[in-house]
């Protein structure tokens, strides 16, 4: 593991850099998800929706519902982007693309190329939540200045998603496979994590799987701090991210380099 | 003078698979070595440990005069790789192709933009500069991969079957830029089983088989050690022909019908054959390392 650590260099930002390159060329496709999903989300969950949804108690505040599920949106794209960009984007770069293959030629080790391909993940994360931000800020939905703290868990989260992403990239045969953990892994985060509900709500086998769900301490934090109200109380949930997430990004360099080094 | 690279009971295994089976070689600087053998021979296991895609089994590789094992990265730095698949940045264009190559090197933005028109100037891409890796043929892919490989001005360029599967006209041209580069000191790795590729590019080579080096040498010494001068290929030979050809104490084989006979002096001895009356097809050619490959290799097809 220490090995793994040591091989990684500040090369790694040049792979980084590549993808934000290949992203500039296409931006109006990779920009527009983050700023017009909100809008739908407000419109589907504030104005139709929370019509029928009565205000909802959360860590003992009483909320109406926009003001409850915005932030769990907001936790959603830091899953979804991470996840999905070192799933299948490094996995077309890495099988497909060949991509690696020819940055392993030059004095890029493998550990950079995949630390450069997680932190590009979560950099992806934090430029849609940034924006998603902006954007649900005009509705009045979160308190500033803890909102900010948002940014800063969008980074530090899509690190640990996109490993959480890059170990099915490593141990999955086909890209067809990556139905199966998008299935059983991603698509139960998504709902089950407290992102449109309270996890409170849940029966008591319920609430002991999203304790252990990444998102749902995702979100913890993400809500704490839009509504203002972020305290030593979140602290678990801060350190099971920083936790989980050095620990992914270990497995997922171990696991992608067991599956490229022969 | 020293090596630029040493070789010491080089070994790669993949599992039970043994690709390379302990072989020694080294290359001189200025130097263009070749690598031959039929597929599966570990040629391209070989350059792949020299540019340490693959890890070293056992035994010693040495490049520049460090161990590639514990110095992949300095070693990296200075070497260029021209690797067997078409791996160039779909995502971008010719030229940006070329410009984030070399920002792995660390080459800053201004000098990688400088290299990349310069190598674009040399191999006469100007054309072609602001296109998409999938508008490009496939003889101008492998162009492009000799030419990213040298964004870094490498002091060794490894070719991996640079010319597979390229009509004559691309293969000549990229034989044209190798010998230029070969002219300005670049020490060069050549992995091939194109014979005429390895007789007309390489100083000295090396013929691989199952993993092991059968053979070594100068292209031409390799011809006249092994095969001699000329060669006759004969069709079905007649009887009296080719007890004219034992009388001769020439040696011969037969493959498939056709009788290849080995000799110093195929003029003469065609004569003779000739005066037998063979009826059948006869051919008088000079004999060339590709006679020398199926000696040491076999005729039997790999894979």
């Amino acid at each position: 593991m220490i090995a793994l650590l040591r091989n990684i260099s500040y090369r790694a930002a040049y792979v980084w850099r590549r993808n934000l390159d290949v992203n500039l060329v296409t931006w109006q496709t990779n920009f527009l998800p983050p700023i017009l999903e909100p809008l739908l989300y407000i419109v589907a969950f504030g104005f139709m929706l929370g019509r029928y949804v009565e205000r909802i108690a959360w860590a003992g505040i009483e909320l109406d519902f926009l003001t409850f599920v915005a932030p769990g949106m907001i936790s959603v794209a830091i899953l979804y982007h991470s996840t999905f960009e070192c799933m299948y984007g490094s996995f077309v770069r890495m099988y497909y693309q060949k991509t690696f293959d020819a940055i392993i030629a030059t004095p890029l080790l493998i550990e950079d190329v995949i630390a450069g391909e997680i932190l590009w993940a979560a950099s992806k994360s934090f430029f849609a939540a940034s924006i998603m931000l902006v954007i649900v800020s005009f509705f009045g939905l979160v308190e500033y200045p803890s909102g900010l703290v948002i940014v800063l868990l969008a980074f530090v989260g899509g690190v640990m998603f996109g490993s959480f992403g890059m170990i099915f990239a490593a141990i999955c045969p086909s890209i067809d496979t990556m139905n199966l953990p998008v299935f059983l892994a991603v698509t139960p985060m998504f709902l089950f994590s407290g992102t449109f509900f309270p996890v409170e709500g849940l029966p008591a086998w319920g609430r002991a799987i999203a304790a252990v769900s990444p998102l749902t301490h995702v979100v913890a934090v993400a809500r704490a701090a839009s509504l203002g109200v972020l305290s030593t109380a979140f602290l678990p949930s801060a350190l099971y991210i920083v936790a989980v997430g050095a620990g992914l990004f270990l497995l997922a360099v171990h696991l992608m380099k067991r599956r490229l080094v022969k | 003078m020293e090596p630029i690279l040493t070789a010491a009971n080089l070994t790669k295994r993949y599992g039970d698979l043994t690709a390379v089976a302990g072989i020694d070689f080294d290359i001189a600087p200025g130097e263009c070595f070749g690598l031959l053998g039929p597929n599966g021979a570990g040629k391209t296991s070989t350059a792949k440990m020299i540019y340490a895609a693959v890890p070293v089994t056992g035994g010693c590789l040495c490049v520049f005069g460090r161990d590639i094992t514990r110095h992949a990265r300095e070693i990296k730095k200075l070497i260029g790789v021209c690797p067997q698949d078409v791996n160039l940045d779909q995502d971008f264009s010719v030229l940006k192709n070329l410009i984030v190559y070399a920002r792995y090197f660390g080459i800053g933005a201004a000098e990688a933009r400088r290299k990349a028109e310069e190598l674009i100037e040399f191999f006469q891409l100007g054309d072609k500069r602001d296109r998409k890796i999938e508008s490009l043929s496939g003889g101008m892919k492998k162009r492009l991969l000799v030419v990213r490989a040298l964004v870094n001005d490498p002091r060794l360029l490894i070719l991996d079957e640079p010319t597979a599967g390229l009509d004559p006209q691309a293969r000549h041209q990229i034989w044209e830029k190798v010998r230029q580069l070969k002219k300005n000191g670049t020490t060069i790795v050549l992995t091939t089983h194109y014979m005429e590729e390895a007789a007309v590019l390489c100083d000295r080579l090396a013929i691989m088989d199952r993993g092991r080096i059968v053979e070594r040498g100068r292209p031409a010494d390799l011809v006249a050690r092994h095969i001699g001068r000329d060669v006759i290929e004969i069709e079905d030979p007649s009887p009296a022909a080719l007890e004219e050809i034992e009388a001769a104490g020439a040696r011969h084989e037969t493959f498939a019908g056709r009788t290849y006979v080995y000799t110093e002096d195929g003029r003469e001895l065609i004569a003779r054959i000739a005066r037998e009356g063979q009826a059948g097809h006869v051919v008088l050619r000079q004999a060339g390392l590709e006679d020398v490959f199926l000696k040491l290799t076999g005729r039997q097809l790999r894979e």
